[in-house]
């Protein structure tokens, strides 16, 4: 502590290259917030998979649907608890452009299967009694300032339109919140009996199914048992884990994440190799005033702590400051919900960020302070810059 | 005049000068080169895949071709016609037309899930039921091995950009979907076109296999011109039988690739521009080292009459030729890296995957030089006033 005042002068001495040091760390750091934030939210679906939860989807594609009465049939199967469906209805608000999932779904069923996505008690009974009720999460009702009691029209260019209408009117009952951060609330969720009886084909059948099982360590039997309940039937069915299918549909986008991934690397490193430089720099040139230390007496062990401490609290300074910012920026939600309803900055990137500091700060003090302390007072006395 | 010539002199010396000691300076100038390198890569290889993407997406419609849709959809996995409303679409004025009839197909699209070649998870391939017509519209769909199918048989041909990202799509192969079971019989290419990334079967076949019965979801049509697109369109929209959409094809598939493209280059501009700021800082730190380890240099060269003005510029081309060095070493490497790369992506508006490669194209790189140059001479600019007005006697005296 009481070299504190040295190590304060010394960051002080050039402000300008201190001030554009600690910016460009700053940037680095921010930026690896940022592309933290970005991947999080693409792969959002992967992480918030329930352990105990299966998905059963048409084997040949997931466009292609199921009977609805497989409800049943899968329920009677050894090991599964409960049994929920979904259909894509890919209703239109307004503009192609606004788009979010929405989904007809049978809402007992539902809400017991999705315990995240929380509704109070008045909004769940209030769905179970309303016909055209729908459910929104947060992210979308925030999006288009939708309340209670609103009434949204949404237009179907799949399933037509019900008889005597020209679009499907939802009246939101309730506005979900997600359990957790990473809980996609962008989805709307309305009646599937409504759906059924409205729709102009297709009656009878459903997207998908996802199933709880008793025992997560069976997961693979209960799959294959799923799965050969219907095999040789006009249509055949493909169970894999929750995690399994999200991690599909994310890396449907492709490669595309593992190039962002190769980017963020090769950006972060390349500008703390130059902020790194410029730390190292600014310790060689102060060559001889080590010297003028060593010459009164200062221990080896002394100095490398001098030159570290420096050096830590440049990046602490950007660092720090970086991915407080990238935090900051992720409060206020995601500036694009229909493409990422997913937007926050995980704890354990925050985490290794931190020790990233850290790690730079040491890596960048180390080899001069390094160099520092093998130098004999007299040649250092002698070399100027 | 002698004046002018003699400050040019200044500038060239000085430069030259500048130039010749950077190797005394290895350390701090890679460093700069490095930076402004890396934000070029980055910026290149980001926005590549973008072009990429559009470029895929774009060449595959021309002007002269439409595509007619049920009104409302916006993709053809949402749209569905009936043969009645297909028949009424072919027979509509403005369309081109050979010894067998007008030019349109009217075609089916499904998706089937295959596993892809690189991770071996499954992803969406488009599957589409064609006619005959279908090959005369597009034009250019050429086969490069085997042969075409034949109506009513189980018998598909596969995209050349299909059989490269997913497995089992060879020559040959058996395909199991659903219950039926579909020999790959030929492979095709399209200019690089969407079509690439389809399998493609028999209508009627694909119409019996998926209990379609005897509705299509689009009909792709060549025009006579590209100016008969309105004519095309006012007897549709005038046929009380019909309620459909036409777009022309350039048009839908611009609109298809928009949110992608958007997505990919709004997330490459913002990691492009805070790296750039991040290069800027690093660049401006490496010239005021540079400028300020040279202080006494300079005051020397100014005692021995070298003007203010020569002085900021010889430091601003310094910082002009490091930026640029990085620009092309960046540029370079981006190109390397990154031209040609095959890649698969989701197309959201029908769920299913859009095969292309990467494209550094010149245009690109040279806005990515044009951005090196600018952070140089940004980044130059401060140190070199710096270095301009330092005093003389202050300058000569400093260690």
């Amino acid at each position: 502590m009481k070299f504190l005042a040295l190590v304060l002068g010394n960051l002080r001495r050039k402000k300008l290259r201190t001030a554009l040091t600690v910016l460009s760390i700053l940037v680095a750091f921010l930026l690896y917030g940022l592309l933290c934030v970005v991947r999080e939210a693409l792969t959002a679906g992967v992480s918030m998979a329930g352990a105990d939860r299966l998905v059963t989807r048409h084997r040949v594609s997931i466009i292609q649907l199921l009977p609805q009465s497989y409800t049943a049939r899968m329920e009677r199967i050894p090991g599964v608890a409960a049994v929920a469906h979904q259909t894509w209805f890919g209703g239109i608000y307004q503009d192609p452009k606004n788009f979010f999932p929405n989904m007809p779904v049978d809402p007992a069923r539902f809400m017991d299967m999705f315990p995240e996505f929380r509704l109070t008690d008045e909004e769940k009974k209030a769905w179970l009694s309303t016909r055209t009720g729908a459910v929104v999460g947060r992210t979308t009702a925030d999006r288009f300032g939708w309340k209670l009691g609103d009434t949204v029209p949404l237009q179907s260019p799949i399933w037509g339109t019900p008889k005597g209408d020209t679009i499907w009117n939802f009246q939101i009952v309730g506005i979900y919140e997600g359990a957790k951060k990473n809980t996609d609330a962008s989805q709307l969720f309305f009646r599937y009996d409504y759906f059924d009886e409205a729709r102009q084909y297709g009656r009878g059948e459903v997207g998908w199914y996802t199933i709880r099982i008793e025992d997560p360590d069976k997961a693979a039997e209960v799959a294959a048992a799923i799965d050969a309940e219907f095999s040789n039937s006009p249509a055949e069915t493909k169970t894999e884990p929750e995690g399994a299918f999200a991690q599909g549909f994310a890396q449907q986008v492709g490669n595309i994440g593992a190039i962002m991934l190769g980017i963020q690397s090769a950006v972060f490193f390349t500008i703390l190799l130059v902020a790194g430089n410029t730390m190292a720099q600014a310790i060689r040139e102060r060559t001889n005033e080590i010297g003028v230390l060593k010459a009164i007496g200062f221990r080896n062990g002394t100095i490398l702590g001098l030159v570290l401490a420096e050096s830590c609290t440049i990046a602490a300074l950007g660092g720090l400051a970086g991915l407080g910012l990238c935090w900051v920026m992720t409060l206020g939600g995601s500036p694009a919900p229909a493409v990422l309803p997913v937007f926050y900055f995980p704890p354990a990137n925050l985490l290794i960020g931190v020790l990233m500091v850290v790690g730079l700060g040491l890596v960048a003090g180390a080899f001069p302070a390094w160099q520092a302390t093998r130098l004999r007072v007299a040649d250092a006395l002698r070399r100027s810059v | 005049m002698t004046s002018f010539i003699n400050w040019i002199q200044q500038v060239a010396s000085l430069t030259w000068f500048n130039i010749r000691t950077l190797p005394e300076r290895l350390g701090s100038a890679a460093a700069s080169v490095v930076g402004i390198a890396g934000v070029v890569l980055v910026l290149v290889g980001v926005l590549s895949i973008a072009n990429g993407f559009r470029q895929a997406m774009v060449s595959s419609g021309s002007p002269d071709t439409v595509i007619v849709l049920r009104a409302g959809s916006d993709s053809e996995l949402t749209s569905g016609l009936g043969r009645e409303e297909t028949r009424f679409i072919a027979d509509a004025p403005g369309l081109a037309r050979d010894a067998d009839g007008p030019l349109a197909s009217a075609e089916l699209f499904v998706i089937i899930n295959l596993p892809k070649r690189s991770t071996g998870t499954d992803a969406n391939i488009p599957l589409r039921g064609v006619g005959k017509t279908a090959f005369s519209v597009r034009g250019n769909v050429k086969l490069v091995a085997g042969r075409t199918f034949e109506p009513g048989r189980n018998e598909v041909i596969v995209g050349a950009a299909a059989t490269s990202q997913f497995a089992g799509l060879d020559l040959n192969a058996k395909l199991k979907i659903g219950q039926n079971e579909w020999t790959v019989v030929g492979i095709f290419t399209a200019d690089g076109q969407l079509a690439e990334s389809e399998i493609w079967a028999d209508a009627p076949v694909l119409q019996a296999a998926y209990k379609r019965g005897d509705t299509y979801q689009s009909v792709n049509a060549r025009l006579t011109s590209e100016s008969s697109f309105q004519e095309f369109k006012d007897a549709l929209s005038l046929n009380p039988q019909l309620n459909v959409k036409v777009t022309r094809q350039s048009d839908f598939f611009a609109e298809q690739s928009e949110a992608v493209t958007a997505f990919i280059t709004n997330i490459g501009v913002m990691i492009a521009g805070l790296m750039a700021l991040g290069a800027f800082f690093g660049a401006l730190n490496t010239m005021y080292s540079a400028v300020a380890s040279r202080t006494r240099e300079i005051a020397t060269l100014r005692a021995l009459g070298f003007g203010r003005v020569p002085i900021i510029l010889s430091v601003l081309l310094e910082s002009l030729c490091l930026a640029l060095l990085g620009g092309v070493v960046g540029g370079s490497l981006a190109w390397l890296a990154f031209d040609g790369q095959q890649s698969s992506t989701i197309n959201w508006q029908n769920f299913s995957q859009v095969a292309f490669s990467f494209a550094v194209t010149p245009e690109l790189l040279s806005r990515a030089i044009t951005w090196s140059a600018f952070i140089g001479l940004v980044g130059g600019f401060l140190p070199a006033v710096r270095a301009a007005r330092t005093q003389i006697a202050t300058a000569l005296r400093e260690v």
